[in-house]
């Protein structure tokens, strides 16, 4: 037998006792891609730093992990932004208003707010890399004196795959932050009258200071080492550059070993990495 | 240190296997290997034994398992977390499958606090054996596992007619309350000590270099890719080595519904880092798409990764994964061996 007084177990509820979130709101931004909101028991707030994920349970379906695209900013319900992909995610598109999931978390790491206070803060977001992003974005227009000038970029495959397009309109007319926007390509079908070209046509063009400048990068895989190239061509120092990156994951707690990233676990260590910490690990491909 | 007759354990364990709760496991004999299994009576229990084919691990996280049940009930779902209690008593553990499930407590318990895995474990008795015959494939006395001064309620060490027994904990010495034991004698206590000491020369496969080196070696050897590439053109990703390893424990969880559709459950089940899409996430992109990447990822994390994080090097030296890989490519010994030849060659 092992003593529990060996331990400093709490004798708590289990860690995968998951609370019930109730959907509010559904409002669907493209073909694939939904906004949650969903509510907490009491109007409890989910507490998360921006940047962190939680797992999310369908009763009958399965389990999988999601950023939180909205900022602790924002009291009472926390958003979600879902793309249907897969088992999952599907039947979560299938869900309607009222109905209720499972939540456990928050979990990982999210951005290290202590260290980009004071700092310009440039986002660079390509496709659903905008949810975890949106984030710290909203945390940065909600409190703007904490931090210096604020730029978004944002890419996406074409017009009609950009997620949360009234807030995009605002970003757009905003006098706080500095936001643009490419497609990669537009198809007949759409009307675009921006910029095309993949995210890294947006670094080039820019002018920020790199000596206060700190870069948060979420993406696709293939996205991130164009980004960091683009970013160092522009002098910005490799400690001055934050990553989310996705793995599969099954616990969301440092056990299953799905998400293992060399030595690390993006879901213990991450999902937000600083640069420096991932830059020399082969397996975190950036 | 006490000692015990043959026949009062005999009577022991069928003293437990009549009236403790618990099921009673231990090592058996079945066809031509060696398990864990229930036991029917003492007589069908083996004490001398060189490997089982699947660690005790089993009992403390089973292959599968419920981590949480859910219910629906008009239009109300219900969502429990389930952490089944089943405890067990387990005879005749080697000291490497003691020291793995030492190393999973520290884990599961200790850090990150798994319920499921803490109430089997903390209801469970295990009983050790000190080994008396050596699997071929087996290097735990390189691995500083032959032996164990701890992870253990009882300790028995075979001396003939008697066992000595070492009392590991409170619940080990309640186990003896009603049984006839006596003191060790200043010879016998040097008689387990001799037996420790000799079983040291019994192993054929010794690791060249002392473990603690392995993280460095392992490093080292991370971009080494024609070696792995090399090693791993046999392997066939069936993850054999991770399933009957002791100290492997990933999983991956799934849902399970019943047939009413109103209910179900997720299980976790293991999993095994060598298997192709343990790493793919959703649209395909695999992180570890090519075998000598996800062999080489068993060895780091064994020797190197957990390490790192945990302060133990994850082998036991059981060599079961040797024993059962069709391809003879999953030897910890023999590839760290080999890694440490060619960085010093
Ligand atoms: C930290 C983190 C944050 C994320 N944030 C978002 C977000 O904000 N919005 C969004 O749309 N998506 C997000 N994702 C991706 C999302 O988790 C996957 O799209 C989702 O898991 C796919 O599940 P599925 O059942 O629909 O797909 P399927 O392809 O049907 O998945 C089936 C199986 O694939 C495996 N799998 C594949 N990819 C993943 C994965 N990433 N995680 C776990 N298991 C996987 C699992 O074994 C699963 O059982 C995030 C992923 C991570 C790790
Ligand atoms: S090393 Fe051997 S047991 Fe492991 S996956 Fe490869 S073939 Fe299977
Ligand atoms: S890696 Fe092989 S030898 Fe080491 S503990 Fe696991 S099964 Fe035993
Ligand atoms: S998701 Fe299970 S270990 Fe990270």
């Amino acid at each position: 037998m092992r003593s529990a007084a060996r331990t400093h177990f709490e004798h708590g509820e289990s860690e995968y006792q998951p609370i019930e979130g109730q959907i509010v709101w559904i409002d669907r931004h493209t073909d694939d891609d939904k906004l949650f909101v969903i509510d907490l028991p009491d109007g409890v707030s989910l507490d998360h730093d921006p940047g962190q994920f939680v797992q999310l349970f369908v009763p009958g379906v399965g389990e999988a992990p999601f950023s939180i695209a909205s900022s602790p900013t924002k009291e009472g319900p926390f958003e979600l932004c879902i793309r249907a992909v897969g088992n999952v995610t599907n039947a979560i598109h299938d869900l309607e208003a009222g109905d209720v999931v499972g939540i456990r978390g928050p979990y990982g790491q999210g951005f290290d707010i202590d260290a980009i206070a004071g700092q310009d803060l440039l986002f660079i977001a390509g496709g659903i890399g905008l949810a975890p992003l949106r984030s710290v974005i909203n945390y940065a227009l909600d409190r703007p004196a904490e931090f210096g000038d604020l730029t978004t970029l944002y890419g996406c495959t074409e017009p009609a795959e950009q997620l949360f397009p009234g807030e995009l309109d605002e970003w757009a007319d905003s006098d706080v932050m500095d936001y643009r926007e490419t497609v990669d390509e537009v198809p007949d079908s759409q009307e675009w009258d921006g910029d095309t070209g993949v995210i890294t046509s947006l670094i080039p063009p820019l002018e920020f200071d790199p000596e206060t400048t700190v870069a948060l990068v979420c993406g696709p895989p293939v996205m991130y080492r164009f980004v960091i190239k683009a970013l160092r061509e522009k002098g910005l120092a490799d400690d001055r550059i934050y990553l989310s990156l996705e793995r599969n994951m099954h616990c969301g707690r440092g056990l299953c070993g799905h998400c293992q990233l060399n030595e690390l676990y993006v879901c213990l260590d991450g999902p937000v990495f600083h640069y420096p910490t991932v830059r020399d690990k082969e397996e975190a491909e950036v | 240190m006490k000692v015990i007759d043959r026949s009062d354990l005999d009577a022991l364990i069928e003293e437990l296997i009549a009236s403790d709760p618990r099921d009673v496991v231990g090592v058996q004999e079945d066809g031509e290997q060696y398990v864990f299994d229930h036991l029917e009576s003492a007589d069908e229990l083996t004490l001398d034994y060189d490997l089982t084919a699947l660690s005790p691990k089993k009992y403390v996280m089973p292959q599968r398992e419920t981590l949480l049940t859910y219910d629906r009930t008009d239009d109300e779902y219900e969502m429990r977390a389930e952490a089944d209690p089943t405890g067990h008593i387990v005879v005749g553990v080697h000291p490497y499958d003691l020291a793995a499930i030492e190393h999973l407590d520290k884990i599961f318990i200790d850090t990150l606090q798994d319920e499921p895995y803490r109430r089997k474990r903390e209801n469970s008795v295990l009983i050790g054996v000190t080994m008396q015959d050596v699997a071929d494939n087996c290097f735990a006395a390189s691995m500083g596992t032959a032996t164990v001064d701890s992870g253990y309620d009882l300790m028995v060490t075979d001396l003939g007619d008697t066992f000595a027994v070492d009392i590991g904990t409170f619940e080990g010495d309640r186990l003896l309350e009603s049984t006839k034991t006596r003191n060790a004698t200043a010879e016998e206590i040097e008689r387990v000590a001799e037996i420790e000491a000799d079983l040291k020369d019994g192993f054929d496969r010794e690791l060249a270099f002392p473990p603690a080196e392995l993280p460095t070696l392992l490093e080292a050897s991370y971009d080494d890719m024609d070696f792995w590439e090399d090693y791993a053109e046999q392997c066939l990703s069936c993850g054999t080595c991770n399933v009957v390893c002791p100290t492997c424990f990933c999983f991956s969880v799934d849902m399970v519904r019943d047939l009413d559709g109103d209910s179900g459950r997720q299980e976790r089940r293991w999993d095994g880092c060598l298997l192709e899409d343990f790493a793919t996430v959703a649209q395909g992109e695999n992180f570890r798409e090519e075998v000598a990447q996800r062999h080489r990822h068993r060895f780091m994390r064994k020797g190197w990764y957990i390490y790192e994080r945990y302060g133990d090097v994850a082998c036991v030296g059981c060599g079961r994964c040797t024993r059962h890989c069709v391809a003879d490519v999953a030897d910890p010994c023999e590839v760290y061996n080999e890694l440490r030849e060619a960085q010093h060659a």
